[in-house]
């Protein structure tokens, strides 16, 4: 076992990694969460109330909007989660009706995250409606109402779908083509695929594509059974939703080429798209914990995977039904990170056997 | 003319210099034998003559085209087959020979002529899948898949270690077969005995060579005269001659014991006899015989 150091640093590896990410990085718990407030009231309780938040640690005030409708292109750019909407009069109706109402809006494309943020707002107001009947010993009430955009039902559905499709891509472009590739090398096949007139790096990118098929078919079922039995929505259009589906598919196939490039047995080609891939993708796509609660080295992590701007695209197709013009971001790191594992993998390959 | 010419190759590994200034050449239509054991530097040569390795040193052609320069070209002209078996197990015999053809771009018809006698041994299990054969018929569809675009030059890394007696002849015949088409053969093999099949050959030990032949040739340059030597009780015969006198070499071959004497002379040949009959020996056989490749190779050894 001493003489075999990889299998050595994963088993001791592993476990202090997993200690300091499940320990630190990965919490539930939501911090400096960016939001933005509507204040049509301008008064004093509106402004105390808005002064809390600000003073609260779960919330960053990223900006004071003038009308409720530009509330839902806040929550398009992806980084505003919760908006809290002050109605006009809100400090009068406090002050001779003794009843209010603040709005509370939610990002809900990831229930999770739309729930504790309510909460901690709801929170917040409730605070604020005590300190306000020990200071004046009157009944003050002010009532909020939540409500959740994208996914008024919260069904978890919603959060879970995309990131099953990401997990299931992911793992089947990636392992299987370096799997397969690697077996080549294995069982000595590629020592005659090189002794022959065929360009080697051709043909092993001929094996890959019927992978592409073979998760497309897989991507298809998914889509349709969260359709049909899930009732998970393609607010989106289904030829963008195809089209970029195709795109990440060939990324994932293009960095399982890159793998077997770097690795001589099956064995290895397994651990690294398994261990060394499975467990970045789950932990840091976002699907299970927030990215956005991460320090900021993990969050810059986050950006390496190619799956985590998959995971964003997909949620923005189907759950919140934007147009190519708000993927265009994502669509570019994509065919980027594609053209770098291609030409990576292309520059690696031995055109002979040392 | 020199279908192969090898000059001063060398090739170290990390810590084992597996070739060291090998030089040869194989001429059109030959049948030539690298012979040596196991580690020797066959397989490195293989490699590098096959473009599939770099030399560290030296330079090699094979039909007149560097193997680092028109290493495409030769990759066009060669056939090669593995010391490996190294088809695809998941395909059938008949779809590893479709698969070779297309790879080079004919179809399996085209050259069938040239691999019908070997096929005909194999076309029976033509279903089954190529993991599933037995040795020797793993190496006749290697063979098959390694001629099938009618390559001018043959490699065959070993193509008979861990092939029974009876498949290892019918292979060699096939390969006396493939260079009467004129196909060049290269083949290595740590048997000696296949080596008097070959036209020329190469003896070659930790990455040297030792002897370039052909194997009568070889055979001729023994130094001694070597003998034969029985007796009715041959566990006791190895015994009694390690302590034998003006004795130079004797190693056990099947049925005999090869020696050679320090002094070679009438009354050597009688003393062994009477030290013998005195150890208690009956049926003392001591005859004159031709020494085998083996012997030249174990002689050019101790050098």
């Amino acid at each position: 076992m001493l003489r075999d150091r990889k299998t050595l640093l994963i088993l001791f590896g592993l476990p202090v990694i997993q200690i300091l990410l499940f320990g630190f990085a990965l919490t539930n718990e939501i911090k400096n969460s960016k939001i933005v407030i509507c204040d049509y009231s301008k008064d004093d309780y509106s402004r105390m109330i808005i002064d809390k938040f600000s003073a609260n640690g779960n919330f960053v005030i990223k900006e004071s909007l003038l009308n409720h409708l530009q509330i839902e292109s806040s929550f398009k750019k992806g980084d505003v989660k919760l908006a809290v909407v002050f109605p006009a009069n809100f400090g009068n109706d406090l002050l001779h009706l003794n009843q209010a109402h603040v709005q509370i809006i939610a990002d809900a494309s990831d229930p999770n995250t739309a729930n504790i943020l309510t909460a901690y707002a709801t929170n917040i107001i409730m605070d604020y409606q005590k300190t306000l009947y020990e200071n004046l010993n009157l009944p003050y009430h002010i009532g909020t109402e939540s409500r959740m955009l994208y996914n008024p039902g919260l069904k978890g559905a919603i959060n879970f779908v995309p990131g099953v499709m990401v997990l299931i891509l992911m793992l089947i472009s990636v392992m299987m083509t370096s799997v397969s590739i690697v077996r080549e090398k294995e069982y000595g096949t590629m020592e005659i695929l090189l002794v022959s007139p065929v360009n080697p790096f051709l043909l092993i990118v001929s094996k890959v594509i019927p992978y592409l098929f073979l998760s497309l078919i897989n991507f298809t079922v998914i889509v349709l059974l969260s359709v049909t039995l899930l009732g998970v929505p393609v607010n989106g259009s289904l030829l963008l939703l195809f089209g970029v589906s195709v795109l990440f598919i060939i990324t994932a196939l293009s960095l399982g080429l890159l793998i077997s490039n770097i690795v001589e047995t099956q064995q290895e080609a397994i651990l690294i798209s398994l261990i060394g891939l499975m467990v970045p993708v789950t932990i840091f796509t976002g699907f299970i914990f927030p990215i956005e609660n991460m320090p900021d080295a993990l969050q810059y992590f986050s950006n390496i995977l190619p799956s985590k701007w998959y995971y964003i695209f997909i949620k923005s197709i189907m759950i919140k039904g934007l147009d190519i013009s708000s993927v265009w971001r994502e669509i570019l790191i994509l065919t980027g990170m594609t053209c770098l594992f291609l030409f990576i993998s292309f520059k690696k390959f031995k055109n002979r056997l040392l | 003319m020199a279908i192969i010419s090898v000059e001063n190759i060398s090739k170290k590994y990390t810590d084992i210099q597996a070739l060291d200034n090998v030089s040869f050449q194989v001429n059109e239509g030959e049948l030539y034998g690298m012979i040596g054991a196991d580690g020797a530097g066959k397989t490195s040569l293989f490699r590098i003559l096959t473009t599939l390795m770099l030399a560290d040193k030296g330079k090699a052609k094979v039909n007149g085209w560097d193997v680092v320069k028109d290493y495409k070209k030769i990759r066009n002209s060669i056939g090669y087959m593995p010391g490996r078996f190294s088809l695809y197990q998941d395909l059938t015999v008949e779809e590893n020979l479709h698969f070779f053809a297309t790879l080079f771009n004919i179809s399996v018809k085209k050259n069938y002529d040239l691999i019908q006698d070997i096929y005909i041994h194999i076309e029976p299990f033509k279903t089954r899948l190529a993991g599933k054969l037995s040795g020797g018929m793993k190496q006749k569809l290697a063979l098959c898949c390694a001629l099938i675009h009618r390559p001018s030059v043959l490699f065959l890394d070993e193509p008979t270690t861990g092939v029974d007696v009876v498949s290892r002849k019918e292979f060699w015949e096939m390969l006396c077969k493939l260079k009467k088409q004129g196909i060049t053969i290269l083949v290595s093999t740590p048997y000696m005995d296949e080596a008097t099949l070959c036209d020329r050959i190469t003896l070659i030990q930790s990455g040297k060579i030792l002897s370039i032949d052909t194997p009568q040739g070889i055979i001729k340059h023994y130094p001694d005269s070597m003998y034969g030597l029985k007796s009715s009780n041959m566990n006791m015969l190895i015994y009694d001659m390690q302590k034998a006198e003006n004795i130079k070499s004797c190693f056990a071959f099947g049925e005999y014991l090869h020696l050679s004497f320090q002094n070679d002379n009438e009354a050597a040949r009688d003393e062994l006899r009477n030290y013998l009959t005195e150890q208690g020996h009956q049926n003392i056989e001591l005859k004159q015989i031709m020494p085998n490749i083996e012997d030249c190779f174990i002689k050019l050894m101790e050098k």
